[in-house]
């Protein structure tokens, strides 16, 4: 009978996490433990790593659509951000300097897995397939989403910070059951899948990271956790969030961190699907924190000047992840200046095309947003709606009166 | 006496308090060498140190319940939330703990923490960056709740919500941080019990009662309606928890009719209470039902449409035209 109960005592760290763990604390850069790198700051390829044997096997057409994906998303990035500036957009949150992070990352996603990004994840949704032009719905104020996020399996953006990454881990343990009920009705699987869940180094001090991590431990879920340390939530540096490296708290909650150079875009892609491989197949979560810089404000209402020194910037711009990979293509001769000037021509037809939808967009009525609030009829929004109609057809007949005796008091018009 | 914006006022109320009690301090994301993403707690960590204007790790639930630990021990926490929709990772704190421990402890502790929320809309935000959440504070006994509408209240309720013995929750209205006004910092004046209602128009023939952002526009309201020959009072109300029911109620008897107008949605919302108490307390001097000006049962719209959702004058005044419809 005892020995049916369960023990209250911990079971060792399995034999095979443990392996996992030391193999990964033998990566080494910069000084940085467990840091890794395939690419140096001169583009040139680093064959010492476990997960160099992962990017060696691309192709020369998807390094050349690496490079191709982080320029186009920087080329937009830049528009977004002029077109706020030009006061079509209430806000945007660029992501300059992240471009490995993102492109790399999402690229290492298959269809079937599930994205949960914050608010500044443009270049994943470019790999994920969303029109980007759909991004600037929410920063121009006429949608709260602006893509169909079962299309790409591509969540809406979450503002409040990680809020979203229970919800991924709570996916990923969707994923888990859909292949065990499968399982037990003799039914095909599923695709193997898994989600990531993307959040910044401020976001990792919120109790929600923290409880995710809780939950995707407990249940092994097929979830990848993606930080973005770009070393500054919005004044605060990553020093104030933690006092240790972000990834060295996945050990405490027993499961694969690492930290990867995030401006180096084939070291985040082979990481990321390592990642991705693992949770798929069963084993669990894995913290990743691509180590990476924002290279510009945090959002266009922020002046980072007030609480960041020009030679920290200056530092991360020699690690720009678009030169340096770019170096990597030329040095290999896998690309040429035919390639560059095409992929250039072809970004500024982006920025035209997402610069013509912004301006196109059309608000929403206020009726069709009270509509969408509850998906079953609901009396107390009829009656609201049935209300404000009425009152703003009283405005339509007050303006038609007013036009029509342009020469009497337009106030007797009423309301 | 000195001209000031809101958002200044509310400084030289903080910069004020830190210098007059070491056991003031300030806690928050941004606050520090930004001054905060408003420019409220600007200068201050230059001023005080960075012991006593703390930026904290990105966590409200952590800045609230470290407050409270913080008051127990002493101090006078001011937490910083950076925006109104972001406050509901601390909710937990705030409405479990920090409401209730002194009657927990059955008046043993004191937790005078002040929590400070930029709140509501109007200035074509995105998502989260526009609610009025005060309803769902108000409903939660153990807290007071306390929102200026003009300079010289924003500064002496910030140094009143630090001094008060209770926990305070200072919703400040940031559409209007860049409103001026003169601010006696010598002589709070008027404004020296934070919890009473201020009637800032008289009038004979209906009340207006708003707070924060609206007061301007219930004023505008107001004035537009005199131009019809109407005669409008419009109430600040100041404090939503306590409400001061003397004045509103003393208001209505005079007039006879009562429009409450608030950003927050009217369902569930303050408005409902407004009305309910003074049926209760002056059914026979009310010519007309009381009417709620409010948004709607839906989340805060997207920016385009906002000014379909806020209620501005015309609102105002179409609900006045009800009330003297009866
Ligand atoms: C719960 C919550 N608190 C505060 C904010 C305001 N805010 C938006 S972004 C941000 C900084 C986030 O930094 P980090 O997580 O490092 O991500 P980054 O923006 O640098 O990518 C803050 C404080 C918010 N959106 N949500």
């Amino acid at each position: 009978m005892a020995g049916e109960l369960p023990t209250t005592e911990f079971d060792d760290i399995p034999e095979e996490l443990l392996d996992e763990l030391e193999a990964l604390a033998h990566e080494r850069t910069e000084g940085h433990v467990n840091m890794v790198q395939l690419l140096d700051e001169d583009g040139r390829f680093l064959n010492r790593s476990h997960f160099a044997e992962r990017a060696a096997s691309l192709s020369v057409d998807e390094l050349r659509a690496l490079y191709r994906d982080m320029a186009m998303i920087r080329r937009f990035d830049a528009e977004a951000t002029a077109l706020q500036r030009q006061g079509q957009l209430s806000l945007w949150v660029p992501v300059r300097g992240q471009e490995a992070a993102q492109i790399g990352s999402g690229r290492a996603t298959l269809p079937q897995d599930y994205i949960f990004p914050t608010y500044r994840e443009h270049g994943v949704a470019l790999t994920r397939g969303v029109e980007l032009g759909e991004l600037l719905r929410q920063f121009r104020g006429v949608s709260n989403g602006g893509w169909d996020p079962k299309e790409n399996n591509f969540h809406l953006y979450t503002l409040v910070l990680a809020a979203q990454v229970p919800h991924a881990v709570g996916y990923a343990m969707g994923l888990q059951r859909d292949a065990s009920r499968a399982a037990a009705a003799g039914r095909e699987l599923p695709e193997p899948a898994a989600t990531i869940a993307y959040f910044g180094d401020g976001a990792s001090s919120e109790g929600d990271v923290h409880e995710s991590m809780v939950f995707a431990a407990s249940f092994k879920a097929p979830v990848v956790f993606f930080c973005q340390n770009n070393q500054w939530a919005i004044s605060v540096p990553t020093q104030v969030q933690s006092r240790i490296p972000l990834h060295n708290r996945a050990k405490g909650y027993g499961f694969p961190g690492l930290r990867v150079d995030g401006n180096d875009v084939l070291a985040v892609r082979a990481v990321t699907e390592w990642a991705l491989e693992r949770a798929r197949s069963g084993k669990g979560p894995v913290l990743i924190e691509a180590y990476t810089y924002r290279q510009g404000a945090h959002t266009t209402a922020d002046d980072p000047t007030k609480y960041r020194l020009t030679a920290e910037e200056e530092s991360w711009l020699a690690k720009d992840p678009i030169t340096r990979f770019e170096k990597f293509l030329r040095a290999e001769g896998h690309a040429d200046e035919a390639f560059f000037a095409e992929v250039a021509a072809e970004a500024e037809a982006l920025a035209a095309k997402s610069r013509r939808d912004v301006l196109a967009f059309e608000a929403p009525s206020l009726a069709a947003e009270m509509q969408n609030v509850y998906a079953e009829r609901h009396p107390l929004v009829e009656e609201e709606l049935a209300w404000h109609l009425e009152y703003e057809a009283g405005f339509a007949d007050a303006d038609a009166g007013a036009d029509a005796n342009a020469d009497t008091d337009a106030a007797e018009g009423g309301r | 006496m000195p001209t000031m914006t809101l958002a200044k006022a509310i400084n030289a109320g903080l910069r004020d308090a830190l210098a007059a009690d070491e056991m003031v301090m300030l806690m928050g994301e941004d606050i520090g060498s930004l001054g905060g993403v408003y420019r409220v707690t600007e200068g201050l960590k230059a001023e005080f140190g960075e012991d006593r204007v703390v930026d904290s790790p990105l966590a409200e639930s952590g800045i609230v319940g470290t407050s409270i630990g913080l008051s127990l021990r002493g101090y006078r926490p001011v937490g910083e939330i950076q925006f109104d929709g972001f406050v509901f990772p601390g909710f937990n704190q705030i409405t479990t703990q920090l409401a209730k421990l002194h009657a927990r402890s059955r008046g043993q502790l004191t937790v005078p923490v002040t929590i400070r929320i930029p709140y509501g809309g109007g200035i074509g935000s995105v998502e989260h960056h526009s609610e009025s959440p005060e309803a769902l504070f108000a409903h939660t006994a153990g807290l007071r709740i306390l929102t200026p509408s003009n300079p010289h209240d924003g500064y002496w309720m910030t140094r009143q919500a630090i001094e008060c013995e209770d926990p305070v929750i200072l919703f400040e209205p940031k559409r209007r941080y860049w409103l001026k006004g003169e601010v006696d910092l010598e002589d709070p004046g008027t404004s020296a019990d934070p919890f009473r209602a201020h009637i800032v128009r008289e009038g004979s023939d209906a009340t207006v009662v708003a707070y924060g952002p609206l007061v301007p526009v219930a004023l505008a309201a107001a004035e537009a309606a005199a131009e019809d020959g109407r005669s409008v009072e419009v109430v600040d109300l100041r404090s939503l928890s306590p409400i001061d029911f003397e004045t509103v109620t003393a208001s209505v008897r005079k007039t006879g009719r009562l429009v409450v107008a608030h950003e927050a949605p009217t369902f569930g919302g303050l408005g409902g209470e407004i009305a309910a108490r003074v049926s209760e307390r002056a059914f026979l001097s009310l010519e007309a039902p009381v009417i709620r000006v409010g948004g709607f049962h839906m989340p805060y719209p997207v920016s385009k449409v906002e000014g379909q959702y806020l209620p501005d004058i015309d609102r105002i005044l179409e609900a006045l035209d009800r009330a003297f419809a009866y």
